[in-house]
């Protein structure tokens, strides 16, 4: 087990080392900033001065060098606009991502498998028929659209619930979250779901296909065989079998909710990472988006990690030839 | 011993039917997708007959009256004709600014879908027929692709390479190549080990003719079913990306860019100029997989009765 | 002695979308107490069929249309479901053809096992897994605590096939189905399979219906044989009766085809023909296409009739030793 975590996390390495370079060259070779941080009518020595501070003018290989020396000491660039350390401005930020991210998974899990196992186990009932529609228009609808609707819906014409922002924030295990306080929670609902749609649209499928697929296996006819109970062949044997995937898949996704958080985060005006980065692109400034790629990979990276490890642990399949090898 | 002619049951066969009636009777056995399939066939030809059946063209500065702006559904134009659908903020008939947007979306959508998938198609069946080290590197770099979500891989792209709509097309296809090539790749894997190929090899073909005279037209199925469902995804990424206003530009207005247009005035309850091109967008990328949806079922052969 | 199974008349159709397929067509037999019958067939021929369609498992599209399924003297068939699944792994048990598929990968062996009582008898785990051990015992199994507390793809071929056999005599049941259980298993693994199952009804008592395309097996097992073709049994009687003597030409073409040392340096023999078409099948004898002692009266299809001690459906049956 230990040899195969500590394989996985030199592939890791290897990987975010690689995309550092991708990320860095890319985002440096093209687009140029100083134009965009000195006024027009700046002379030349202005321009040049901007230059040597940001230190633009040194060849792009030594850019690279100081870049990774300075990653590797947590400090990723300053921004341009902010003049701030870039890595303390995510690092401020993510919070508030997070907390979507997992708000939406959770509704994501809680709603898409109750409703997917329902829809597998009786695929003829009109329910069943309504809940695929609905699956299809989950993830058909693209998610900013989703949002706008909901905004203008439920903030605008019924005015339920507060169209924008993050809420007052409290304590949970003594972790600062807005999920603990009831205006928080208010803020989170909508966007939550609007991150969440997607999600739950793939978990009722998901859950479906796994449970149509296992209902037709040998192991449940044999079970019937036995004399077992509908309900304990659906929750123990079936369920049991397609946790696993659900679980895998699931866990992926996440990283793309963050992915996604971008969206939503514009249309709520929700203060996290997402917002950063799009408000980076647009203004150019390059040391914030490249820090922000460059956690969005280690991101990943990490979450992949977990979800391989998850599924050796799940599958007794998986997890006791390891431990033989 | 008796003569097989003489049963008269066996001879009684099924009225022959080829495949691809077969297919068109099953996939036509759910109204939805039939449906759909007509709703998609009416928004392709009115966008592309936009210019010759709406009453203004919107892009032409000549014919936009900003005193025509932001005019409710029904209103009438400076012009003489009707807004059916009101007017933005420029004064653009939003019914002949949703057309147009179609026809952008839809070029971009597919085209980046079509550039897509003819470089993943490639580069997976490069993977299968060559096999061993370079198909597990290419694979490598599928998955690791595979790994980021869409999204993420084309705003990473645009943030490098700024706007305009070559750009754009770019990031959709970069983001986009890998399904097609996983899914060629895993179905051309599955072909490989299957019989008839060790059969042609014995029979002393060459690799690149079992390819492509025996794995591709396999592997067609589930490209189809990927390629819909990946065309609508693409349609969307794009409206996404101009909507946060890293997509398409001003002059190249798509759904997406027109419904960022109308973002700032949802809020003041002039809700048209947003929600008719959102329900156009909405229209086409459900309509889609909608088809696709039901693609995928009439064309797996494990669903099969 | 009064019959524990007594099927008669058995029909079980599938209706499908490219037409109607009578898997199993006019099936009669009864097996008593302590009797092991086999069920012999190829593919196709409705043998699984008919052991499914006596648990009621047939699923749509299919479902038995005709014909009455006595167990014990009740009437079980298309019973409702609750019934049935109170005589299932309980009265009647069924052993699968490949252990692999039929165990859950995800699930412990005692897990699944102990689910087996449970779901019949309100007793305390522990006693149900002491009874667990006991059966694994039985069968042969050597250390059944630790291969209690493993998982399926840990054992070999041939333990969970004992695993399925112990599961199925867990509680007692009066008839057990063997579904082909060895036709997955390495010929040596077969014959101690076969054994154990031989010494278990014989020690408790219990009916048997052996389910197999291989005359061979039965031939040492079975008290008698069941002969299936396309669905209907064309041959039914004892196992010395049908293996020595075969009267319909099919079983005379089975038990041909076996090749064995006496015919050395001869041609094989093979039955002519294919398996019908099920969904396009010959009106009167369904193996007339195939037999040699067809002629046109074949044409119409064949009753059963007694000959010799035995049941038959066949206008010519086979005088002794002919058509090798």
């Amino acid at each position: 087990m230990t040899v195969f975590i500590i394989r996985r996390l030199m592939q890791a390495l290897l990987v975010v080392f690689l995309m550092s370079v991708i990320v860095f060259f890319g985002v440096n070779v093209i687009g140029d900033p100083v134009h965009m941080l000195v006024s027009p009518d700046a002379d030349q020595a202005d321009i040049e001065a901007t230059i040597r501070r940001l230190g633009l003018d040194r060849p792009i290989w030594e850019q690279y060098l100081l870049f990774v020396s300075g990653a590797a000491q947590g400090n990723l660039g300053n921004s341009f606009i902010f003049g701030e350390p870039a890595l303390k401005l995510i690092l401020h930020h993510m919070p508030a991502t997070l907390e979507l991210a997992f708000s939406a998974l959770f509704l994501a899990v809680a709603v898409g498998v109750p409703l997917g196992l329902y829809a597998g186990l009786y695929p003829d009932s009109p329910l069943s028929k309504g809940i695929m529609a609905g699956s299809i228009l989950g993830f058909s609808l693209p998610t900013f659209w989703v949002g706008l609707m909901l905004i203008m819906f439920f903030a605008v014409e019924l005015g339920w619930l507060p169209s924008t922002g993050r809420g007052d924030t409290g304590h949970i295990l003594g972790i600062e979250t807005s999920l603990a306080t009831r205006d928080g929670l208010s803020h989170v609902l909508l966007p939550a779901m609007n991150l969440a749609l997607l999600k739950i649209s793939l978990a009722i499928r998901l859950t479906r296909a796994g449970v149509r697929e296992a209902m037709g296996q040998d192991y449940v006819k044999y079970a019937r065989a036995k004399g077992l109970s509908t309900r304990r062949i659906v929750f123990v044997h079936v369920l049991k079998n397609i946790m696993i995937p659900v679980v895998t898949v699931m866990g992926l996704e996440f990283g793309s909710l963050i992915g996604f958080s971008v969206v939503t985060e514009s249309i709520f005006a929700w203060p996290g990472m997402g917002k950063l980065l799009i408000d980076a692109i647009l203004q150019l400034d390059r040391p914030v988006v490249v820090a922000y790629l460059m956690i969005i990979v280690l991101f990943f990276v990490l979450i992949n990690l977990i979800v391989d490890i998850l599924y050796s642990i799940l599958d007794p399949r998986v997890r006791l030839r390891d431990q033989g090898a | 011993m008796t003569d097989l002619a003489d049963q008269p049951e066996a001879v009684q066969a099924a009225p022959v039917e080829t495949p691809f009636r077969r297919f068109l009777s099953e996939f036509l056995e759910s109204r939805i997708a039939a449906v759909a399939v007509c709703v998609l066939g009416l928004i392709i030809v009115l966008a592309v007959l936009a210019p010759w059946i709406t009453p203004q063209n919107p892009y032409d500065l000549a014919q936009v009256d900003v005193l025509d702006g932001r005019l409710p559904p029904g209103s009438e134009a400076f012009a003489g004709y009707t807004m059916w659908l009101g007017s933005d903020g420029s004064g653009r008939d939003l019914y002949s600014a949703i057309l147009y947007g179609l026809r952008i979306s839809l070029s971009v959508g597919v085209a980046s879908g079509i550039i897509a998938l003819a470089i993943g198609m490639a580069i997976g069946l490069l993977a299968a027929y060559a096999g061993g080290r370079t198909e597990n590197i290419i694979m490598r770099v599928v998955d690791l692709q595979l790994s980021f979500p869409a999204a993420l891989v084309a705003l990473m792209l645009v943030a490098i390479l700024g706007k305009g709509i070559d750009k754009i097309i770019l990031a959709l296809v970069v983001a986009q190549w890998a399904y097609y090539a996983r899914t060629v790749r895993g179905t051309a894997l599955v072909e490989r080990n299957k019989e008839y190929v060790e059969a042609a090899q014995c029979l002393g073909l060459s690799r690149l003719r079992i390819v492509f005279r025996h794995i591709l037209p396999n592997c067609l199925a589930p490209l189809i079913v990927v390629g819909t469902v990946q065309t609508a995804h693409a349609i969307s990424l794009e409206a996404t990306l101009s909507f946060l206003g890293v997509g398409l530009p001003q002059t190249e207005p798509s759904l997406g860019v027109l419904i960022a247009n109308g973002f700032e005035y949802m809020l003041s309850g002039r809700y048209w100029i947003s929600v008719f091109p959102g329900l156009a967008l909405l229209l086409t990328v459900v309509s889609i997989n909608l088809v696709g949806d039901q693609l995928r079922d009439v064309l797996n052969p494990r669903l099969k009765k | 002695m009064s019959a524990v199974l007594e099927v008669s008349a058995l029909r079980t159709h599938f209706f499908t979308h490219a037409g109607v397929i009578r898997a199993v067509d006019g099936a009669d037999f009864k097996v008593r107490k302590g009797e092991v019958m086999g069920l012999v067939g190829e593919s196709g021929s409705g043998k699984s069929i008919t052991g499914f369609s006596i648990l009621g498992l047939i699923d749509p599209p299919g479902r038995i249309v005709d014909g009455s399924i006595r167990f014990n003297g009740a009437e079980i068939a298309n019973a409702p479901e609750p019934e049935l699944q109170k005589l299932r792994g309980n009265r009647i048990a069924m052993i699968f053809q490949d252990p692999m598929m039929t165990l859950n990968p995800v699930l412990r062996i005692d897990t699944q096992m102990i689910e087996a009582i449970l779901a019949h008898e309100d007793i305390p785990r522990q006693v149900a897994w002491e009874r667990c051990r006991e059966a694994l015992g039985l069968v042969g199994i050597p250390s059944p605590e630790e291969r209690l507390r493993a998982y399926p793809h840990q054992l070999s071929g041939g333990m969970r096939q004992r695993v399925a056999i112990a599961t199925a005599f867990l509680n007692r049941p009066d008839l057990i189905i063997a579904d082909e259980p060895t036709t997955a298993l390495d010929v040596t693994i077969q014959a101690q399979i076969i054994h154990e199952a031989q010494k278990l009804t014989r020690q408790t008592g219990t009916a048997m219906i052996w389910i197999t395309h291989d005359l061979a097996v039965v031939a040492g097992l079975a008290d008698h044989i069941s002969v299936m073709y396309a669905g209907r049994i064309v041959e039914q009687g004892t196992t010395d009766d049908v293996i020595d003597r075969p009267l319909h030409p099919y079983t005379v073409g089975l038990l041909g085809s076996v090749p064995s040392a006496n015919k050395r340096g001869q041609r094989l023999y093979q039955i002519e023909g294919m398996t019908p078409n099920m969904l396009a099948m010959p009106k009167g004898c369904a193996f007339a296409p195939r037999c040699r002692a067809a002629t046109p009266d074949c044409s119409t299809a064949p009753q059963i009739t007694k000959v010799d001690g035995r049941r038959l459906r066949c206008h010519h049956p086979q005088a002794l030793g002919a058509a090798t």
